[in-house]
């Protein structure tokens, strides 16, 4: 399946040759950029939504949370492990017909957003459970000794003081939907996995996979310095001459 | 501004190994505008005590009064209202690290939902009090140990409390910054009339800035009341032993070494009290007798206005004089006992 010479073709081949692919092909690549980004930022937008809820209602009801729940923690505990034990490729089979249910179709970039979500809520619950409990108990207890509510707790100083831990976990989370959508292309995601799938493992056209594994990576790192970039930019502990 | 009443109150916490007993019918009463110190050795239940004057730890049995007013009757939203009128600081100052200064002054009154120009206004007051006016756009970060405990001090009087409760608030701090937050919580007691409970293990804390004090030892009240009291007889082995320690750890004591000859086992602890500080004591004493003495140890300071301190004095080998000694530093006015405790 591996074509050597392919591959060697592709990076022999002159101006004209390399125009010509582009002609071809660049239209596609472009088609499968744009779908690979819009399942990715639209996913992780949308477990969030789900997800950052999620985390906190873990977070406040655990044992040594600020409003001790155990039923409500242990129900949300044990839906986010099973969710998070089923491997995506599955989920993604199981979740079809109510992918179909709600978007009207199984196949396509919009489509895969809806399994991609759901596989990325108990995930992102999860890191956004651990940043929280990140945050130093003698700043939450110093609110509390103000007076501060529980959801003041968590608006004023867990978002607050867990921030910069939620951003980098939230580049993480993103770095592991953008696998995930790669994945999805395996059963008519759209995006880049997408087009691997269809040129690279159908027909055998390894240089199509190649760029679009080039081209994967390149939106890895991206999104990863942007979310670095952010963190630190943001973070006000390591500013000048700390003790 | 606000009375404190603790009484009967035990804590129990349940633990993997069974209960255990932080608090045993603790009773304290802590006068408006009083420097309650309440001092003890680690897990002698300090904390746990300071916790339930707030509530952020309930208690399992007894009361815990502010102004009459029992915080065990007050709903959660009450008891929160009535929070804010506790301020408090903590051993590891725990500002917000992510706020500049300015926002974590104003952070009470956040919570409180007051306007944020007041705040803002309010807070730069309060910076000015605490001297770090010029800090209001840094961050946590950038600050010294000192300069956190003020930060943390102008956040704690940013709801204009009537108590100020401090748990450990100089332990993490060098000798010099320490003085200096006392200093500073001293200025505002008088300023402001605010109750002030300190929670310490240093004596030297108590001495400094406290009128009475409270002693725990495993989670009971051994002994307390006014701190020039305690200071010049302490009763139970548990105020001996800080007072000793205290000693030790003084940044003022000034310690001569023993010389060898003048080496004996007559050792006596002479007292101090208001009338008798000021007079050059010993040095008349060794000028009478043309006998020396060796100090083992002096202490002196201004303990809640009044002069106050101690010296161990150590008699020679063959002293001649030692009676006659003893009774010179009676006639003084001076409390003599003996202090076998300092013979190595």
């Amino acid at each position: 399946m591996w074509n050597e010479l392919q591959v060697m073709m592709l990076a022999a081949a002159g101006p004209a040759n390399l125009t010509e692919w582009w002609a071809k092909y660049g239209g596609m690549l472009l088609e499968g950029i744009r779908g690979t980004i819009y399942m990715t930022v639209v996913s992780t937008a949308l477990g969030y939504l789900f997800g950052l809820p999620l985390g906190v209602i873990l977070t406040v009801t655990d044992k040594n949370g600020l409003r001790p729940n155990a039923l409500i923690y242990k129900i949300l505990d044990v839906i986010a492990n099973i969710l998070r034990s089923v491997p995506f490729l599955i989920l993604l089979i199981m979740l079809i017909p109510f992918t179909r249910a709600l978007v009207g179709k199984s196949y396509g970039t919009t489509a895969v957003i809806v399994p991609l979500t759901i596989a990325a809520i108990p995930f992102i619950g999860r890191m956004v459970e651990s940043s929280l409990k990140e945050v130093d108990a003698g700043v939450i207890e110093a609110a509390r000794s103000m007076g501060a509510g529980t959801l003041q707790i968590v608006w004023k100083v867990l978002l607050v003081e867990g921030r910069i831990s939620l951003i980098v976990n939230a580049t993480i989370a993103m770095g592991t939907i953008l696998g995930y959508s790669a994945m999805a292309g395996a059963v008519g995601g759209g995006g880049l996995g997408d087009i691997a799938v269809r040129y690279g493992y159908n027909r055998y056209q390894t240089d199509i996979m190649l760029v679009t594994v080039v081209l994967l990576v390149i939106l890895f790192q991206i999104f990863q310095t942007i979310g670095m970039f952010i963190a630190k930019k943001l973070d006000r502990r390591r500013q000048g001459n700390a003790e | 501004m606000s009375e404190i009443s603790v009484e009967h109150l035990s804590k129990t916490f349940t633990t993997k190994d069974g209960a255990v007993e932080a608090l045993k019918d603790v009773n304290i009463h802590i006068d408006s505008g009083n420097i309650f110190g309440i001092i003890g050795m680690s897990g002698a239940g300090k904390s746990t005590l300071v916790r339930c004057m707030n509530y952020l730890e309930v208690p399992s049995e007894g009361q815990v009064k502010i102004d009459g007013r029992p915080l065990s009757g007050l709903s959660e939203k009450e008891l929160r209202q009535q929070r804010q009128d506790i301020g408090m600081i903590f051993q590891h100052f725990n500002l917000l690290m992510q706020k500049s200064v300015l926002d974590n002054v104003c952070f009470p009154l956040s919570i409180q939902g007051k306007k944020r120009a007041d705040a803002r206004k309010r807070a730069e007051e309060l910076l000015e009090i605490v001297d770090l006016k010029e800090k209001k756009t840094a961050y946590p970060a950038q600050l010294s140990g000192g300069q956190k405990q003020r930060v943390a001090i102008a956040r704690a009087l940013a709801s204009d409390p009537k108590i100020l409760l401090c748990d450990e608030a100089t332990s993490a701090l060098d000798p010099q910054t320490t003085s200096s937050i006392l200093k500073l919580l001293k200025e505002i007691n008088a300023k402001f009339g605010i109750t002030i409970v300190i929670i310490t293990h240093q004596m030297s804390v108590v001495r400094e800035i406290c009128d009475h004090v409270a002693i725990l030892k495993d989670g009971a009240v051994v002994e307390q009341g006014l701190v020039s009291d305690i200071f010049s007889h302490p009763k139970t082995a548990v105020a001996k032993e800080l007072i000793r320690k205290d000693a030790g750890n003084d940044v003022e004591l000034k310690a001569v070494p023993p010389q060898k000859e003048i080496h004996g086992k007559d050792v006596i602890r002479i007292v101090f009290s208001e009338n008798s500080s000021f007079e050059p004591v010993i040095s008349n004493l060794v000028l009478t007798f043309h006998e020396p003495v060796n100090i083992l140890k002096a202490d002196t300071k201004n303990v809640g206005g009044t002069a106050k301190g101690e010296m161990v004095l150590q008699f020679m080998k063959n002293s001649r004089n030692q009676q006659a000694m003893r009774q010179y530093l009676l006639d003084r006015g001076l409390a003599v006992e003996e202090a076998p405790e300092y013979v190595e």
